[in-house]
């Protein structure tokens, strides 16, 4: 499977890219000179202690947080301070949250079909046609018309990604997916994840499942201190990695 | 030693006999009150020659009313009279409500607006008028900013039709003329046809997704279906303009001097506690919720109107239900200034022109009871509705 995974042709389009990014919170520089290059399903693993600016990396992709120095082009569109080039560019990326932040007072199905409604504007009857669509990818067509706080954790993760998929994303962003899950719910939904990546999807993860990153992942990057320290293949990160940090890092999270 | 204490002190000691003790005396003091009350009342009623009982609601009161929603005048009973106080209280209270609640909810919005001097604003006001008390601000709005108006001779007029001076604001009434029937029927018919396009609209955007500008539509519609009976069957009323004869003006409608001040101070302090409420509502919906709005590129004001208001109601209606209260007892605070609401005409002037304080307490009382807890009967069937949807 991993080699089935792998041998996916990754476009010469590239999807993202950040250009000596850097970002303060007041005196706090949260992201130094941060250059990223993501091409068209390409699918990137980032990781890193607590603190080192992952999420905010990620989460500067759909202007969730704002850079101060650098650019980013995400899908040829410069994130700037133009509002119509952040809504186009949020309309294209999708993100999935550590605590999923499904809406507590929707259905499944409503959840699913919010954003295709009023953001792209389909019918009613075709949006919940591709969410039941995307609720069978993710295996739970089945719950449609419960509300999330009666699913499993596992369940409500599945949902928000079929919640993301809904709006046809090119680019999936994922920020600790996994981590707010009971052991046994994680595999549900890094299965979901794989099956994503089969179809050639854009992804960028912020992940500590090393498992995933090698099955997966065309490319592990490790960020420390705001930084990116080091990025290469899983293979070669994991049994080889040149820095001494990232050598550090791996040793306490593989034992 | 030890034996000795216990036996002498064994009853004052004992905690049960205690209890017993304290209940009994609370029952001799809550009787020999009550038995107080009812014989100063008796022997009251009957010093002043007082039959007690509701036969005085059927007496004519013998005085006027500066504000009467209701056909009332001189001869009329105390009945008749009550029914004017209460209409005035409903009148206040129902107007302030609906006031204080959109400008508490414009206001608690502001309060999180990410504009600082918006932010700042809606601050200042908040902490103004949620700590003056409410009488002052009556006052205030009463004697300081409605007494610099001058008399009826001096009106501010505002186009030759709307009139403010010391006795109240006067505007235009219509009065019906011979177009008034069509043009109801087009009134009727522009409404009708507004809701059935507004069904369509949403059953387009089910199918198709397309919108449609509904709001422009209906109002172009409610403009001109009446508009064009008018030209057709002529003017459905004249207006009759307020004109100064004498000494006051006659004619159109009157808002008293009191009914303004009343208002407008019940919904500004009022509006302070819901801007509050509306505020810690909408912040009580945990800021992962807008990320993920956002993130699924919805715009600021659908998120809010889609994902943050829907959530935040379940918070904010159980204190707006108590604030909607207070505004509604609040409203006896008329009194003040002299504005009929029941509590000053009722159990005010009545009371003091019959006597029958007991009675018309009562009644009083039991009308605010019943308001208060058809307030709160709705709020909860709202909060009800409003809550199943979670599950
Ligand atoms: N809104 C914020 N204000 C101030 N500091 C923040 C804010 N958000 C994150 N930080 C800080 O920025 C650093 C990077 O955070 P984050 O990107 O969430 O790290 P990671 O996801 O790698 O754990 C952390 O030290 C965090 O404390
Ligand atoms: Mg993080």
């Amino acid at each position: 499977m991993s080699e089935n995974a792998k041998s996916l042709g990754i476009g010469d389009k590239i999807m993202i890219q950040m250009q000596d990014v850097n970002k303060w919170y007041g005196q706090f520089h949260v992201l130094k000179d941060i250059n990223l290059t993501v091409r068209q399903g390409e699918r990137i693993v980032l990781c890193g202690p607590s603190g080192s600016g992952k999420s905010t990396t990620i989460r500067c992709i759909n202007r969730l947080e704002e850079h101060q120095k650098g650019n980013i082009v995400v899908d040829d569109v410069e994130l700037n301070g133009d509002l119509k080039n952040i809504e186009a560019i949020r309309r294209e990326v999708g993100m999935v949250f550590q605590h999923f932040n499904l809406f507590p007072h929707l259905t499944v199905l409503e959840n699913c079909t919010l954003a295709p409604i009023w953001v792209r504007k389909l019918p009613k009857k075709e949006a919940e046609e591709v969410a039941m669509h995307y609720l069978k990818r993710v295996r739970i067509p089945d719950q449609a018309h419960k509300y999330p706080g009666q699913l499993s954790g596992g369940q409500q993760q599945r949902v928000a990604i079929a919640r993301a998929l809904c709006m046809k994303p090119k680019i999936m962003l994922f920020d600790e997916p996994t981590s707010a899950l009971d052991p046994e719910m994680v595999k549900e939904v890094l299965d979901t994840m794989i099956g994503l990546a089969q179809d050639g999807m854009t992804m960028l993860c912020v992940t500590h499942e090393m498992g995933f990153a090698r099955t997966v992942a065309n490319r592990v990057i490790f960020m420390d201190k705001g930084e990116i320290v080091e990025q290469a293949p899983p293979d070669q990160f994991f049994d080889n990695p040149q820095n001494e940090r990232t050598k550090l890092f791996l040793g306490q999270i593989l034992h | 030693m030890s034996k000795s204490i216990g036996t002498s002190g064994s009853l004052i000691n004992d905690p049960r006999a205690r209890a017993w003790a304290f209940q009994i005396l609370a029952i001799v003091v809550v009787a020999a009150l009550g038995w107080y009350l009812f014989n100063n009342t008796q022997t009251n009623l009957e010093h002043r020659g007082i039959t007690s009982g509701f036969a005085f609601l059927e007496h004519s009161a013998g005085f006027g009313v500066s504000q009467s929603l209701i056909d009332y005048n001189e001869s009329d009973s105390y009945g008749r009279l009550f029914l004017v106080g209460l209409a005035n209280t409903l009148l206040v209270s129902i107007l302030g409500i609906i006031l204080a609640t959109v400008l508490g909810f414009v206001i608690g919005i502001a309060r999180l607006s990410p504009n600082w001097l918006v932010r700042k604003l809606s601050a200042i006001y908040i902490e103004t008028f949620r700590n003056i008390p409410p009488l002052l601000q009556i006052f205030f709005w009463y004697f300081a900013v409605l007494r610099l108006v001058p008399g009826p001779r001096q009106s501010l007029s505002f186009f030759d039709a709307l009139f403010l001076n010391n006795r109240g604001l006067y505007v235009p009434a219509p009065v019906s003329a011979d177009g008034i029937v069509p043009f109801l029927v087009a009134v009727v018919l522009a409404v009708v046809a507004s809701i059935i396009l507004a069904r369509w609209v949403k059953v387009r955007r089910d199918k198709t997704g397309r919108g449609f500008p509904l709001l422009l539509t209906s109002i172009v519609l409610l403009i001109a279906l009446p508009g064009l009976a008018a030209l057709i069957f002529g003017a459905p009323f004249h207006w009759t303009v307020p004109e100064l004869k004498g000494f006051n003006f006659q004619g159109g409608w009157v808002v008293i001097p009191e009914l303004f001040a009343l208002l407008v101070a019940l919904s500004v302090y009022t509006a302070a506690f819901i801007a509050e409420t509306v505020r810690s509502g909408i912040q009580s919906v945990s800021h992962g919720q807008t990320e993920a709005a956002n993130s699924l590129g919805l715009k600021p004001s659908r998120t809010l109107r889609m994902v943050i208001i829907p959530q935040s109601m379940r918070v904010i209606i159980p204190p707006l239900t108590s604030q909607y209260l207070n505004l509604t007892k609040n409203s006896s605070l008329a009194a003040g200034i002299g504005y009929p609401d029941m509590v000053s005409l009722f159990a005010g002037t009545v009371l003091n022109q019959t006597g029958q304080a007991i009675e018309t307490i009562a009644i009083t009382m039991s009308v605010y009871l019943v308001i208060s807890l058809s307030i709160s009967l709705l709020m909860n069937v709202y909060n009800k509705r409003m809550a199943l949807r979670e599950r």
